[in-house]
C-alpha cells in the first residue's frame, strides 16, 4: 500500500488483526444470547463487530474474507432492521464467525487462508435469509464508449438554496468539472432575492457549462454524486457554442472571494489563521521607549567618531557606549518576546465548558480550579497547547475521577477536583494538570506495555516511569487501557505535541489518590541565556538557567556506588556526577582529569557533570538540529558563536534521564567549524 | 496543511487514515467516538470531518445532525466512510447533513484525492 512505509502497515495491520478477534469474541458471546433475547443493544454492537472486520480487512488488503464479512454484515443488517433472527440464521453465523477467525488465524501466522468454506457458510446465510440476496454492490454503471469527436456535453447545473448546508460548495463541483475541462458558458443569476432578502447560506446562482465530448458521462455524473438531491441537474448532448466563453478555471479562481462572503461561516474561519495577534498598547509603548534609549545611544557611540586622537577618556567612553548599547539590545529583545507571549488563560478559557459537558454526560461531579491563567507563554507555544490540554482534561473525568457513589465509598468528597495551574519556573513555563480520582493501574499498564513489546518483561521503571508509558504511540494506538482503567486515546497526541514544542510531560499517580499530569515549555523558542562550556577541544552551550552552581572536586566527596554509578555530596546532598565527555562520547568513561563540577538541576533533582572549563556566558539563538540534521540524543540544538564556530547545546534533561537510567548515552558527532 | 478530525472506533482504521492524511502533511485530530469529537469541536478549528458511520453510542449519523448544529461545524464539509453505496442510506446521511461518502476499503491515493477535492 503506498502512502505508508511497510512496517507502519504491519504494525496496523497486526492492530486490525487482534481487534478483529475481540470483536469476534464479542460477536459470539452476542450470539449466543440471540436465541433467548434480541436487544438493539447487542445487535447493534455485533453488526458493528463484523462491519469493521469487513471495513478493515479490504483496507488492509485481507481480501478473502471480504466476501463471507459482507454477507453476515447484510444478515445483520436484517436483524438490525426488525427482521427476527431464526435458530438456523444464528447457527450460520456462528458458523461464519469460526471461519473469520480462522482465516485470520492463518493470516497472524503469515498465511492466507483459502477460504474454501466460505461460500458454503454464505449459501447458509442466504438460505436463512429466505430471500435472494440484498444490498449487493450495485451494478457498476454501463460504460458509455469515449466518443472522441462527439459533440459536446452540455450541463445544466441549479443548486437548490440548501446545497451549501451540507457542507457541499458549487465552486467544487464547478473546479472538477474544469478539471474535466469543462466551462461556463452561462450564469443564471435571475433567481438572486434582493439584497436585503439575501441570506448568505443559500445558494441562488444557476450555471450552464460545457464538457467536451470525449469526457465520459460516468465522470460527469461522479462530480454531482454528492449533491443528487440537492440540485437541478440536465446533462445532455449539445452542439457547440461560442468559443468565446470564459474559462471556467478562471472563474473558479476569481470566485472564492465572493462565495467566502456569501456563506459567512467558512469565512471567518480563514480569517482567524495563525498570522495576526493581538498586542496590548503598554507593550508597544514599552517597545518605543526602548528605541528612544537606543537613539541616545546611537548619538553618544556617533560622537566619538569625530576628528582628534583616541586617548583614553575617548576609549572609556567608546566602552560605555557599548555596554548600554548592550543594555539596550537585550531590553528589545525582551520586549519583542513580550510581544509574541499570551496569556495561559486563552487556552485555559476553553476548559470550564469542557468540564462541564464531559462531567454531565458522565454524571460526575467535577469542579474545577484554575490559576496562573495570567501566566504569559510564547504564541506559537500557546496555539499548540490547547489540543493536549483538551486530552489531558478529558482522560482526568472519564478515567480518573470515580462515579459520585464510588467516591462517597471511598471516603472522598462526591465532586471530584481537577485543578489546572501555570506558572514560571527558571525557563520554563510549567503546566500542571491535577486530579483527585482513582489514579492510574499501573501494574495493568506495565503488563500491557510488556505485551506491547515497548519494554522488556524484566525491565526495571519507577512508578513515574511507568506512569509516563501511556504516552507511548504504541500505547495509546492500542486503546489497551482505556476501558479499564487507564487512559487511552489520544495521550500520544499530547506526548507529540508537547514534543513538537520541545516541552516535557511528566505523569505522576497515586493509587486512590489522584494522578497529576506535568507540561514543562520553554517560555520562547528561539533565544536562551547560555554558559559556554569546553570539553576536551569542543565548546559546548548549556543552559544558564539549569546551572545551580559550579565547585571544585574534593576527591574525599566523590564515591562510587555499585554498578558503577558516581555520586559527589555538596553540602548534606548526594549527587551523581557524570563525565560529560564520556556521555557525549568524546572519550572513555573514567579518564576525564578535570576537577571542575558543575551542578544542573532538571526536573527538581541535582546532576553533576563534570567539565574541563566555564568560558563565557552569553546569549544563544537556538537552530534545531532536528530540522537541520536529525535529533540527537543529548543534544537540544546547536547556535553560532561569535567567532562563526557552530557550539551544540546540550539537552539536561536528556542527559540527566541516561545518567539516572545508569546509561550514558553515545553521541556520534563532530563538532563542525 | 488542513486540519482534518477523522472519527472511527476502530483504532486501527483510523490510525491507517490518520498515518496517511498526516503523511501528506495534514493535521489530524483523531476521535474514538462521536462524544469525542463533539467534545473538540468547539475546541479546535476543524476542515474537514472523516465519520465512520457504525459507532458505539454515538452513532455517525447522529453525530453529523448534532455537528450541523454546532456553529463552528455548521458548514464543515463531513464525508461518512461507508463500506457499501446504498442509495437508502446515502438519502439518510444526506438528510443528516452529510457533505459526501467514501466507501472503505479505499487507496491512500483515494483517500487524498477525494479529500483535496474538498478542501481546496
Amino acid at each position: 500500500m503506498s502512502g505508508l512505509d511497510a512496517a507502519t502497515f504491519a504494525a496496523l495491520q497486526a492492530t486490525f488483526l487482534e481487534e478483529s478477534f475481540e470483536g469476534l469474541d464479542r460477536a459470539e458471546a452476542g450470539l449466543l444470547t440471540l436465541d433467548t433475547a434480541v436487544t438493539d443493544e447487542v445487535v447493534g454492537e455485533l453488526f458493528r463487530a463484523i462491519h469493521s472486520i469487513k471495513g478493515g480487512a479490504g483496507a488492509f488488503g485481507i481480501d478473502e474474507i471480504t466476501g463471507l464479512a459482507h454477507t453476515m454484515e447484510s444478515v445483520l443488517d436484517d436483524v438490525r432492521s426488525g427482521a427476527a433472527p431464526t435458530p438456523a440464521m444464528t447457527a450460520a453465523l456462528l458458523r461464519g464467525v469460526d471461519e473469520l477467525r480462522l482465516a485470520l488465524e492463518e493470516r497472524r501466522a503469515g498465511r492466507v487462508a483459502s477460504g474454501a468454506a466460505h461460500a458454503g457458510v454464505c449459501a447458509a446465510l442466504t438460505a436463512a435469509r429466505g430471500a435472494a440476496p440484498r444490498g449487493v454492490a450495485p451494478a457498476p454503471p454501463v460504460p458509455v464508449a469515449p466518443a472522441v469527436n462527439a459533440a459536446p456535453w452540455r450541463v445544466e447545473f441549479a443548486p437548490l438554496p440548501h446545497l451549501m448546508r451540507n457542507g457541499n460548495d458549487p465552486l467544487r463541483l464547478l473546479r472538477e468539472l474544469a478539471s474535466l475541462g469543462g466551462t461556463v458558458i452561462a450564469v443564471d443569476t435571475s433567481r438572486l432575492p434582493r439584497f436585503e432578502d439575501l441570506d448568505p447560506t443559500e445558494c441562488h446562482l444557476a450555471w450552464t457549462l460545457e464538457v467536451p465530448g470525449a469526457v465520459e458521462r460516468a465522470a460527469i455524473d461522479e462530480v454531482f454524486a454528492w449533491v443528487d438531491g440537492d440540485c437541478t441537474l440536465a446533462i445532455t448532448r449539445a452542439a457547440p457554442v461560442a468559443a468565446d466563453a470564459p474559462a471556467l478555471a478562471a472563474i473558479a479562481a476569481d470566485a472564492p472571494m465572493a462565495t467566502s462572503e456569501r456563506a459567512g461561516a467558512p469565512a471567518s474561519r480563514e480569517a482567524s489563521a495563525i498570522g495576526s495577534i493581538r498586542v496590548g498598547v503598554d507593550k508597544i509603548d514599552q517597545l518605543m521607549n526602548m528605541i528612544g534609549e537606543l537613539v541616545i545611544t546611537q548619538s553618544m557611540l556617533g560622537e566619538l567618531d569625530g576628528e582628534g586622537p583616541v586617548d583614553a577618556e575617548r576609549l572609556a567612553r567608546l566602552r560605555e557606549g557599548l555596554s548600554q548599547l548592550a543594555r539596550n539590545t537585550r531590553a528589545m529583545q525582551e520586549s519583542v518576546v513580550r510581544l509574541r507571549s499570551m496569556p495561559v488563560g486563552v487556552v485555559f478559557g476553553r476548559i470550564p465548558r469542557l468540564v462541564h459537558d464531559v462531567g454531565a454526560r458522565l454524571g460526575k461531579e467535577v469542579a474545577l480550579e484554575l490559576s496562573g491563567g495570567t501566566t504569559e507563554l510564547d504564541k506559537t507555544v500557546l496555539e499548540k497547547l490547547g489540543d493536549p490540554l483538551v486530552h489531558i482534561v478529558r482522560n482526568s473525568i472519564d478515567h480518573g475521577i470515580e462515579l459520585p457513589d464510588a467516591r462517597a465509598a471511598a471516603g472522598k468528597p462526591r465532586h471530584g477536583t481537577i485543578r489546572l495551574h501555570a506558572e514560571h519556573r527558571g525557563s520554563e513555563i510549567v503546566i500542571e494538570v491535577a486530579d483527585d480520582g482513582r489514579g492510574l493501574d499501573l501494574p495493568r499498564i506495565r503488563a500491557k506495555a510488556v505485551e506491547r513489546g515497548l519494554i522488556g518483561a524484566d525491565t526495571a521503571l519507577t512508578d513515574d516511569e511507568t506512569a509516563k508509558l501511556i504516552f507511548a504511540p504504541g500505547f495509546s494506538t492500542a486503546e489497551v487501557v482505556s476501558d479499564v482503567s487507564g487512559r487511552g486515546v489520544g495521550m500520544d497526541v499530547v506526548w507529540r505535541h508537547i514534543k513538537e514544542l520541545g516541552g516535557q510531560v511528566d505523569v505522576q499517580s497515586s493509587p486512590g489518590a489522584g494522578t497529576r499530569t506535568i507540561l514543562r515549555l520553554p517560555l520562547t523558542l528561539a533565544i536562551i541565556d547560555g554558559q559556554l562550556i569546553r570539553v576536551l577541544e569542543h565548546q559546548y552551550v548549556v543552559p544558564l538557567l539549569s546551572i545551580v552552581e559550579s565547585v571544585q572536586i574534593d576527591p574525599r566527596r566523590r564515591a562510587r556506588l555499585a554498578g558503577g554509578h558516581d555520586i559527589y555530596r555538596v553540602r548534606e546532598q548526594i549527587v551523581p556526577i557524570v563525565d560529560l565527555g564520556a556521555a557525549l562520547g568524546l572519550r572513555p568513561p573514567g579518564v576525564a582529569t578535570s576537577s571542575l563540577l558543575m551542578i544542573v538541576e532538571t526536573d527538581g533533582a541535582p546532576l553533576g557533570l563534570i567539565v574541563d572549563e566555564l568560558l563565557a556566558q552569553q546569549q544563544v539563538v537556538i537552530k534545531s538540529l532536528e530540522s537541520n540534521y536529525q535529533r540527537v540524543d543529548g543534544l537540544a540544538g546547536a547556535t553560532i558563536l561569535g567567532d562563526g564556530r557552530v557550539a551544540f547545546i546540550l539537552d539536561i534533561v536528556d542527559l540527566a534521564r541516561h545518567a539516572r537510567r545508569g546509561r550514558v548515552g553515545h553521541a556520534d558527532h563532530e563538532q563542525a567549524a | 496543511m488542513s486540519r482534518i478530525m477523522v472519527v472511527d472506533d476502530s483504532n486501527s482504521m483510523r490510525a491507517l487514515i490518520a498515518q496517511t492524511l498526516r503523511g501528506a502533511g495534514h493535521e489530524v485530530t483523531e476521535a474514538a467516538d462521536g462524544q469525542f469529537a463533539l467534545d473538540l469541536v468547539g475546541t479546535t478549528k476543524i476542515d474537514l470531518f472523516l465519520c465512520d458511520v457504525n459507532m458505539p453510542r454515538i452513532d455517525g449519523l447522529t453525530l453529523v445532525k448534532r455537528l450541523r448544529t454546532l456553529a463552528p461545524s455548521k458548514f464543515t464539509p463531513i464525508l461518512m466512510l461507508t463500506t457499501e453505496v446504498d442509495p437508502e442510506k446515502i438519502k439518510v446521511a444526506k438528510a443528516a447533513g452529510a457533505t459526501g461518502w467514501m466507501v472503505k476499503p479505499f487507496q491512500p491515493d483515494q483517500l487524498l484525492a477525494t479529500i483535496r477535492k474538498v478542501l481546496t
